[in-house]
């Protein structure tokens, strides 16, 4: 049997919770990889993506930055609806999962803390869900590195990262759902709903808001930053070293404002998405002492 | 070893353990006798810190309130109701409790081998019968050699001998020394397993007695499970309670706990209130093995 016998007490009890959390992490990466779901939506992502290389290819003979250029700019749309979905749905599955299976109970009866579970929890879904994208996206660079070459990489390395940033933001929207669940299938409905409102709901009630209250251009940028869909977008766009003039007075505006910084006031828009909701679960599950 | 003062827990309206005390010393066995919605499965939930609670319980001096996850580590936890992944194999199944545990594979290898499951490592845990997830269960809670093991009704979901495999298992972990604490609702299993016995009755602590003060031995007590018309087990638990017999109705049935010379008096108690019996069984007497076996309490 193993022991701590030999190192100090307080580095032993944060060994003790570092492995508690990769425990539960390499579980719940093991489990999401074998799930079908998962499977799928990996499946479809990523012949989704190739499909998209090869018709951005096919539109603009073998021009490198028509190549990885035209891909991320087509990837765009394709990673807002279905990467938003694939992270709630995982994250909404999980805590309400064990809960309704009686696993969870079982769990909490062994010496590990909520937030050792939670956590492990987050991190092994994440990486199942940055591998999963990893597939996808590394599948359609190799088509358009073998036939377009490299111009253009690093604003597909950069759409690679921040879509994993929106992933990661999702998850943790998911799983916040999902202890505030007692049945997957509630947590898994709200997990649509949410999905719903950001990808469709919220631009709609933007555009309604903006006529009916005559908002002004700032305002109109920060609600709209609010949602992380539209954040990633401004983000993937920026990265591309293309303007923001295409989002219309809100992007100019958003251009000169803020210039240079505005990339990273993206990327904290998707951070902020990533820890509250985050800090928001493990605070409520720890709270309510629900099994 | 475990300290229990004052326990109250509520769940909104309903007070489902209500300002109980028990001391239980190293290497003692402990009952929680009671029927359904007595508060046995969530006393047990309380002493392992899993639900916030008014009151204390420590374990070997550890407040679980405050340090639960340092408290379960020296506890192991058998529940009524098996939840494993059913996907998992076994194998990996117990080597994740191990790594929650702090145990190595060996720890592991030497568990299952204590139970019997060694060799099954391949089998799905969706594969296996209701005993040997029983008996996984036993090994994962036996992994790292806790001093106390906590059964929520470990026998509920066994046939008659799956039941005396693990009733002579936890014979001998109680007499390797282990603090035993289980709910259960067979007089036999108590009889043969606990030193102690804290009788509850709407999550109240009735009294604190012992075994044989529960059943005098001259007077021991058969359990014969009742087979009736749908729809009128409440009103036969009532018949029977109203004509002086321990009834107990749970998921599995209505059993009623009677004197070895008194077996038909449950039978006709409900005839004469008009209350069909279909069928009965008399449940195996696991005493009477665990004592054939050298099993009985010391």
């Amino acid at each position: 049997m193993t022991t701590l016998a030999n190192t100090s007490p307080m580095r032993g009890i944060h060994l003790s919770r570092v492995a508690s959390v990769v425990a539960f992490a390499r579980r719940e990466f093991r489990d999401a990889i074998s799930s079908r779901w998962f499977l799928l939506y990996t499946v479809a992502f990523t012949v989704l993506a190739v499909a998209v290389s090869f018709m951005s290819l096919a539109g603009s003979g073998s021009q490198g930055f028509a190549g990885f250029g035209r891909t991320t700019a087509g990837l765009l749309n394709l990673i807002m609806l279905v990467v938003p979905l694939m992270a709630l749905n995982a994250g909404a599955g999980t805590i309400a999962g064990e809960r309704e299976r009686g696993t969870l109970l079982y769990l909490l009866a062994q010496p590990i803390s909520r937030v050792e579970l939670l956590l492990g929890k987050y991190l092994g879904l994440a990486a199942a869900l940055c591998g999963s994208l990893f597939v996808g996206f590394g599948l359609s660079a190799a088509v358009l590195a073998w036939r377009a070459g490299s111009v253009g990489l690093t604003a597909y390395a950069m759409l690679v990262a921040f879509t994993c940033a929106l992933a990661l933001a999702m998850l943790s929207v998911g799983i916040l759902l999902s202890v505030l669940s007692r049945r997957s299938g509630v947590a898994t409905g709200l997990g649509l709903f949410a999905w719903l409102i950001l990808v469709f709901l919220s631009d709609l009630g933007l555009m309604a808001g903006t006529i009916l209250f005559k908002l002004r251009v700032q305002e109109v940028f920060a609600i709209g930053i609010a949602n992380p869909l539209q954040a990633f977008k401004m983000a993937v766009i920026v990265n591309m070293n293309a303007s923001l003039d295409v989002l219309g007075p809100v992007g100019m505006y958003a251009s000169q404002t803020y210039g240079q910084a505005l990339p990273w006031i993206l990327a904290a828009v998707l951070a902020v998405w990533t820890i509250v909701p985050l800090v928001a679960a493990l605070i409520l599950f720890n709270k309510r002492g629900s099994v | 070893m475990i300290e229990a003062s004052h326990v109250t827990k509520r769940f909104r309206s309903v007070t489902a353990v209500d300002d109980l005390s028990f001391q239980l010393a190293q290497s003692e066995s402990l009952a929680l006798w009671g029927s359904n919605g007595a508060g046995k499965t969530t006393l047990i939930r309380c002493l392992l810190g899993i639900f916030p609670f008014q009151g204390s319980i420590s374990i070997n001096g550890i407040d679980v309130r405050r340090r639960g996850k340092q408290a379960r580590a020296t506890v192991g936890y058998v529940p009524q109701e098996l939840a494993f992944h059913d996907d998992a194999r076994l194998g990996s199944s117990i080597l994740f409790f191990a790594g929650l545990r702090r145990a190595d594979r060996h720890a592991a290898a030497r568990s299952l081998d204590a139970v019997g499951l060694l060799g099954h490592e391949k089998k799905r845990v969706r594969d296996l019968s209701g005993g040997m997830k029983q008996r996984l269960a036993l090994a994962i809670a036996l992994i790292a050699d806790p001093p106390i093991i906590v059964l929520d009704e470990p026998t509920s979901n066994l046939d008659a001998s799956g039941r005396g495999e693990v009733v002579q298992t936890l014979c001998r972990l109680r007499d390797k020394g282990k603090t035993l604490v289980f709910a259960s609702h067979r007089p036999d299993e108590v009889i043969t397993l606990a030193q102690k016995v804290l009788v509850m009755e709407r999550g109240k602590l009735l009294e604190e007695t012992t075994p044989e003060q529960l059943w005098p031995k001259d007077d021991r007590v058969q359990t014969i499970r009742l087979h009736i018309s749908m729809g009128t087990d409440e009103a036969a638990a009532e018949v029977l309670r109203d004509a002086g017999l321990a009834v107990n109705l749970n998921g599995h049935g209505l059993c009623v706990s009677v004197p070895r010379n008194r077996k038909a008096e449950p039978v006709s108690v409900l005839a004469r209130a008009s209350i069909e019996v279909r069928d009965f069984e008399i449940l195996d007497d696991v005493s009477e093995t665990a004592e054939q076996s050298g099993g009985a309490p010391k």
